[in-house]
């Protein structure tokens, strides 16, 4: 991974749960930048089982759902599933308002979306 | 229009008038001044989240959708008015213009998995009042301030 990566990375069990280090998900640049390294992680992976932990993030932008659909397709396409946990309610709101809690799979917390994989 | 959606800001706005390029750097500092006007008019937090998103989508519109096939160089024209009871966003491009009514609904099923097309609708769900003008290419979000 990157010197200047903006996720920290670790495999548990088969799952690679990928946290967000930045408060906002909002620019281009930055958006294009954790796009990349997840398609990495995802090309790296036979059936990737991808866990995402937004914890530390306070907003995102209607960019960052466009990048979360190109990895879910991605995903989708190697046989593998894409798990979001730990959402805060305000962002939650515009999972629902975009009506993408009926795309994604979303989990309160990352062991229950730990449990779901197994 | 409500009595509310027509409240119009007091002199004593915080404002800016810039135009803007296409540079993060500048665009987080603009959006830094906007949100400490925003917590200085005492916004409760639920509002900062709406307005942020909301000038976010408004000027990423303008920038890849308005300017889309133009020179980047191109500036952006932004104001804005905050007021206890009020914020007003106004951003302009120089592009063509679009028709906001035009664009797919993003929340149809066929289209939930479609990357793109979903900034007017959360401006709109977040603002009380998105508007455009004819030509399409310049946008005014209106936030009335909700009663506590």
């Amino acid at each position: 991974m990157a010197a200047d990566s903006r996720l920290r990375v670790k495999s548990i069990e088969g799952v690679t749960q990928v946290e967000f280090i930045d408060r906002n998900i909002l620019d281009e640049a930055n958006i294009q930048a954790i796009g990349d390294e997840i398609s990495e992680l995802i090309e790296q992976a036979d059936t990737p089982n991808l866990l995402l932990s937004f914890s530390n993030v306070d907003h995102l932008s209607s960019a960052a759902l466009g990048a979360l659909i190109t990895i879910n397709n991605k995903v989708k396409a190697k046989g593998g599933a894409l798990r979001l946990a730990n959402i805060d309610p305000q962002i939650y709101e515009v999972f629902m308002i975009t009506r993408l809690n009926k795309l994604f799979e979303i989990h309160e917390t990352t062991d229950d979306a730990l449990k779901a994989f197994a | 229009m409500s009595a509310s959606n027509g409240a119009n800001p007091s002199p004593h706005a915080d404002t800016a008038n810039v135009s803007l390029p296409h540079d993060r750097d500048r665009i987080d500092a603009l959006q830094s001044a906007l949100m400490e006007a925003v917590e200085r008019a005492g916004y409760p937090k639920p509002s900062r989240f709406a307005i942020k998103l909301a000038f976010e989508e408004a000027l990423m519109n303008a920038f890849h959708h308005g300017h889309q096939g133009m020179d980047d160089d191109l500036e952006v024209r932004v104001e804005y008015e905050v007021d206890p009871s009020i914020v007003i966003i106004r951003v302009e491009d120089q592009g063509p213009g679009f028709n906001p009514d035009k664009v797919p609904d993003p929340t149809l099923d066929e289209n939930l998995a479609l990357p793109s097309g979903r900034g007017i609708m959360l401006m709109r769900a977040y603002m009380t009042e998105v508007a455009h003008n004819a030509s399409g290419n310049r946008v005014e979000l209106r936030y009335v301030r909700p009663e506590d």
